[in-house]
């Protein structure tokens, strides 16, 4: 009996998978995760379902430095994806290892597919482009910070709901009525380094590093000890002093402490508007991020967070031509609207972003177009494009934890940020030492 | 009488030891003879450019300020952990060992977390300390405490000890437990019958005779605290604020697998290698002459 099931099970595998044979199968890395990991998985059924000769297998491999991990790893056994969701600071990795990955402009080119990466808003493809302006991976999940007001909490300390601070000084003018209004924790921030560096660098037209921030090339330096970086280090610093500005880590943690009404004022990813509308029960807005009104450059426009897709080298024709229709599918508007509505990212093409304003989502949800509109704010500039620095786990790491050390007061901000400065540099040239041409 | 069993064969003590020695060239010596060799490359994260740099890893891992200084969070880190965890498990296991009634229960309450993975239990108490969230975060602040770890770095080893310390409490308790029972209740009785009271008792009868047990548990938790817990540090600080608890072991793992910088990484694991090998020496060498076996 036992034998039977299993030969009927043998027989059966066996036919399945000569039926999957006729299929090219194409594997996709990616991070996602509950209702993310939802949608990319509606994503790539949409796909299989609308064609018959791919099929995209999604394949969660853990969060974004873990998969990539496995990624390298797979590649060096010689079983990487086709395709792998890389987050943005992984991006100078990828783009240095010139023999593993497949660039997208090229795939595309070789496929015969129609692609122009003008379609893309040029916030995003800016900094996923090699400095001829070559798409090298196609954005997927992006996002950018913006500034959250609990309205409620400001009417309390008797502030005009409807007129959030637009600069810094008018940011502490409001933090200490809000202070004196009881608060116990007025602001707080999401990811420190990437908003306060790395964006409040872009947004006042400052360069984050040397040579285009790295885009233009590996031999790039970090600038991120200017008078203009160490004084807004120094002033959060004195707002923390003072209580209005509570540290809460170095990733999303913040975002809860918005949520629930503990903090009355956040810096952080445009992402977390979806989960930030389902638990307040409170008012809110959401804002362009402040800026210093005495930096003349500024604002400008912010720049993007999350991730983009990799295509592995190595693989059949076939293959490629399964993932050249996929990214298609992936880029048509009706597929980016859809997943920028429903998730919060922001919408990748401009016939993307169009549709979503046509049909009036954005007037309905007040605060959507925020992202889009700061990250169009003006054209990019070579500040304001995008970064690519070598190993940047290590270097955002760096820039957090002298953050950390200025924000308790162990370390002053100007000898934090050469500290920091100095530090991001040895990584830079290991990075350069290992991976020039 | 001493018996001896010799085995005549030439070659079957060397097929008994086969699996054994392959296990172990295998699992311990082919990665570590790895490791050593790349720790004196330079290589990019895909391995397609790999150069030999001699020993510019391990220049380029002492001239990192921030690298020694983990040497100081590590030997701090290793010392509470060890010292706290023996201490509280030889209390523990010294007020078991009166109890009469319901011992039983006592002694499996005690052994239970010892079941919790470390990356648990560093949930578990990172949720209890929570600086929004956590119950003893909420008790602390209404004591007028400003408990916030994510910034405050004595607060942050403070958290990854106790959630490192708590779990080898339990192991710890299982031998001292063990230990206490086999003392022979003549010498602590003859030892009443002098005169001694309680305390004396414990520090000049139990306490000597205890310290094999307390030489080999001071080894495991320092090879605990060193290895082990990096799983405690993942899970609750990530080495943060400020690199305050950034541990030997931790920078290994997240500077090979989170940043894929194998030629550092594997530098930073040739040298805790090195300072396991002299720890073991010491240890050995210099703590177990003052044990009474």
């Amino acid at each position: 009996m036992h034998i039977r099931t299993l030969a009927v099970a043998l027989v059966a595998t066996g036919l399945f998978s000569a039926n999957a044979q006729a299929q090219t199968e194409i594997q996709w890395w990616h991070s996602m995760t509950g209702a993310l990991g939802d949608k990319l998985n509606e994503i790539a059924n949409g796909f299989n379902a609308s064609q018959k000769d791919y099929k995209v297998v999604p394949v969660y491999r853990g969060s974004y430095p873990e998969s990539m991990t496995a990624a390298i790893a797979a590649f060096r056994a010689g079983s990487a994806p086709h395709i792998l969701q890389v987050f943005e600071v992984g991006t100078a990795t990828m783009m240095a290892a010139k023999g593993a990955v497949k660039p997208v402009y090229q795939m595309m080119k070789e496929a015969g597919e129609p692609f122009d990466p003008k379609n893309y808003l040029p916030a995003v493809s800016g900094y996923y482009s090699d400095s001829n302006g070559n798409l090298l991976s196609l954005p997927f999940n992006s996002s950018t910070p913006v500034f959250y007001v609990n309205k409620d909490a400001y009417r309390k300390a008797g502030l005009d709901a409807d007129q959030p601070p637009k600069t810094w000084k008018q940011f502490a003018a409001a933090a200490g009525k809000l202070k004196a209004s009881g608060q116990g924790c007025v602001y707080s921030t999401g990811w420190p380094a990437w908003v306060h560096v790395e964006n409040f660098s872009a947004w006042h037209n400052l360069p984050i590093g040397t040579r285009e921030n790295g885009i233009a090339g590996v031999d790039t330096e970090f600038k991120v000890n200017s008078p203009a970086h160490v004084k807004h280090v120094e002033m959060l610093a004195d707002f923390a002093k003072k209580g209005w500005f509570t540290y809460s880590g170095r990733r999303n943690e913040a975002e809860a402490r918005f949520f629930s009404g503990e903090c009355t004022m956040l810096t952080s990813s445009s992402g977390a508007q979806a989960n930030i509308r389902r638990n307040a029960k409170f008012d809110f807005s959401v804002n362009f991020l402040p800026y210093h009104d005495e930096i003349k450059s500024a604002p400008q426009n912010s720049i993007i967070g999350g991730a983009t897709l990799w295509v592995m080298s190595g693989k059949k024709p076939a293959e490629y031509k399964g993932v050249t229709k996929f990214f298609s599918y992936l880029s048509s508007t009706g597929v980016q609207a859809d997943w920028s509505k429903s998730t919060g990212y922001v919408p990748i093409t401009n016939a993307a972003f169009e549709a979503i304003r046509k049909e009036g989502f954005y007037d309905k949800v007040p605060g959507a177009d925020i992202a889009v509109r700061q990250l169009n704010y003006k054209p990019p500039t070579p500040n304001s494009r995008g970064l690519r620095f070598g190993n940047y786990v290590q270097g955002r790491e760096v820039i957090e934890e002298e953050m950390e050390a200025v924000f308790s007061g162990s370390k002053d901000a100007k000898a934090a940020m050469d500290d920091a400065v100095r530090r991001g540099n040895e990584i830079l040239r290991r990075f350069e030492a290992a991976n020039k041409s | 009488m001493e018996k001896r069993v010799v085995f005549r064969s030439a070659w079957l003590p060397y097929a008994l030891l086969a699996p054994q020695i392959a296990v172990t060239l295998v699992f311990f010596f082919w990665p570590a003879a790895q490791a050593a060799w790349f720790s004196f490359q330079l290589q990019d994260a895909f391995g397609l450019r790999t150069e030999f740099v001699g020993l510019s890893n391990f220049a380029a891992l002492f001239r990192d300020a921030n690298y020694l200084h983990s040497f100081k969070v590590t030997a701090l880190f290793s010392a509470l952990v060890a010292v706290s965890g023996i201490a509280i498990a030889l209390l523990l296991a010294v007020m078991a060992d009166r109890v009469v009634r319901g011992a039983l229960a006592y002694k499996t309450l005690l052994i239970w977390p010892y079941a919790v993975a470390p990356a648990v239990a560093g949930v578990l108490w990172a949720f209890l300390f929570a600086p929004s969230v956590g119950i003893v975060t909420h008790a602390l602040r209404q004591a007028g405490y400003d408990w916030n770890w994510v910034l405050r770095g004595e607060q942050a080893m403070l958290l990854v000890v106790i959630a490192s310390a708590w779990k080898q409490v339990s192991y710890n308790f299982l031998f001292f437990l063990a230990g206490l029972q086999s003392i022979p209740r003549s010498l602590i009785e003859a030892a009443a019958i002098d005169g001694a009271g309680p305390a004396r008792r414990f520090w000049t009868v139990v306490f000597p005779l205890l310290s094999p047990t307390t030489f080999f548990l001071l080894v495991v938790n320092v090879v605990y605290a060193f290895f082990d817990t990096f799983g405690v540090i993942d899970a609750t600080t990530q080495g943060g604020p400020a690199g305050s608890t950034q541990i030997l072991v931790y920078k290994v793992y997240y500077d090979g697998v989170k940043a894929a910088d194998l030629g550092g990484s594997s530098a930073q694991s040739v040298v805790l290698m090195l300072i396991v090998i002299a720890l073991t020496v010491v240890q050995f060498r210099f703590v177990e002459r003052k044990v009474q076996y």
